[in-house]
């Protein structure tokens, strides 16, 4: 029922800080979500790559030294596609995403806390209805917990040295735009 | 302390402290940053409690996969989230009760039913696209994506094309202009 109490405070203490973060990043306001869908305000894009970026590199190396092993979600081509779809647009019509619904409650918004209690009903469905759902889920293939470097052959320090190119290519472009407004 | 107490960071600065967070969690919990599973769980927990029957095929299911829905680091990571953009707010003198966001008042009026019966059918459809695909924009979109997941890369291409193409349909062409 419980996980140990250490694992239950280092979990504790690692949402303090991604809260903090996305509240911080104002990722935790409806006009920025909003915005990035409106291809307008680029705030939410500027934060989750950057975060990937870095999040790659460190844990690649962790993973190559052995001091950590990845946790992937299986490749379930159906789920994925569906799921990815229905959530998108829950998040447009929402205005958050989990995360950052969450964090919005923290600021004190309510149309987030209703949608948080909207957020366990769906997950209250999805429990009822689960067995049903599983020829959806992998009905079109599902290769498993594959990564990128093992579909494609190429060293995962391709994928990341693109994504740490890919960030500071951005924040490069995006300090001359404002440099020259 | 200047620092906490201001309203915003540069979202570089956010982010590259998300990937170092991330490092974090892998180090000494080995587990990515995800939110949705700790909702399938409480979920799981209240049918088992309160209509067993409704929950007997999940549970089954899941106790093959080895996994038993259980108050864990995830779901205490749910609540940090909570406290920390607390703290963060309150540093910041950034906390608002707002129920209906400017934005939405421009182009669905002034209504509080109307937004908050939208964020709770929104927010549903999104958990439950969540678990269908095994994770969000943080387990799919920043943990997966750092781990090279395919089912990531697909998930996170998708979600932002949906909520692009959905936005505008809703807020139209001109909603650019009140952001």
């Amino acid at each position: 029922m419980f996980d140990s109490p250490y694992k239950l405070m280092l979990g504790f203490i690692t949402g303090i800080a991604f809260g903090f973060l996305l509240q911080k990043g104002r990722v935790a306001k409806f006009r920025v979500i909003v915005g990035q869908f409106l291809l307008k305000d680029w705030t939410v894009f500027k934060v989750m790559l950057t975060a990937v970026a870095v999040g790659a590199v460190g844990v690649w190396i962790m993973v190559a030294m052995g001091w950590a092993s990845l946790s992937i979600k299986p490749a379930a081509f159906g789920g994925v596609i569906v799921g990815a779809i229905l959530f998108g647009t829950g998040m447009a019509i929402f205005g958050y995403c989990p995360g950052t619904s969450v964090a919005a409650c923290g600021e004190g918004r309510r149309d987030a806390m209703v949608g948080v209690v909207g957020m366990l009903a769906g997950a209250l469905i999805y429990v009822a209805v689960f067995p049903a759902l599983q020829g959806l889920v992998n009905g079109i293939g599902n290769l498993g917990e594959v990564t990128l470097p093992a579909v494609t052959g190429l060293s995962p320090w391709v994928f990341a040295g693109a994504l740490a190119f890919a960030a500071l290519l951005l924040a490069a472009l995006v300090q001359r735009r404002a440099e020259q407004h | 302390m200047r620092f906490f107490r201001r309203k915003s960071w540069s979202p570089y600065i956010v982010g590259i402290g998300i990937g170092v967070l991330s490092w974090f969690a892998f180090a000494t919990a080995n587990k990515p940053i995800g939110i949705t599973s700790a909702f399938e769980y409480t979920a799981a927990l209240t049918e088992k409690a309160a209509t067993p029957e409704l929950a007997e095929p999940y549970l089954q299911a899941k106790k093959k996969d080895g996994k038993t829905p259980k108050i864990d680091w995830e779901w205490m990571l749910v609540v940090g989230v909570f406290a920390g953009a607390w703290l963060s707010a309150r540093a910041s003198n950034d906390r608002t009760e707002r129920t209906v966001p400017p934005l939405w008042e421009w182009r669905f009026g002034p209504s509080a039913p109307k937004r908050l019966a939208a964020a709770f059918f929104g927010g549903a459809l999104m958990m439950f696209g969540a678990r269908l695909a095994q994770g969000c924009t943080s387990g799919h979109g920043i943990s997966g994506a750092l781990q090279l997941a395919l089912s990531s890369w697909i998930f996170v291409i998708l979600l932002f094309a949906a909520g692009t193409v959905v936005t505008f349909l809703l807020y139209g062409r001109e909603a650019r202009d009140h952001v």
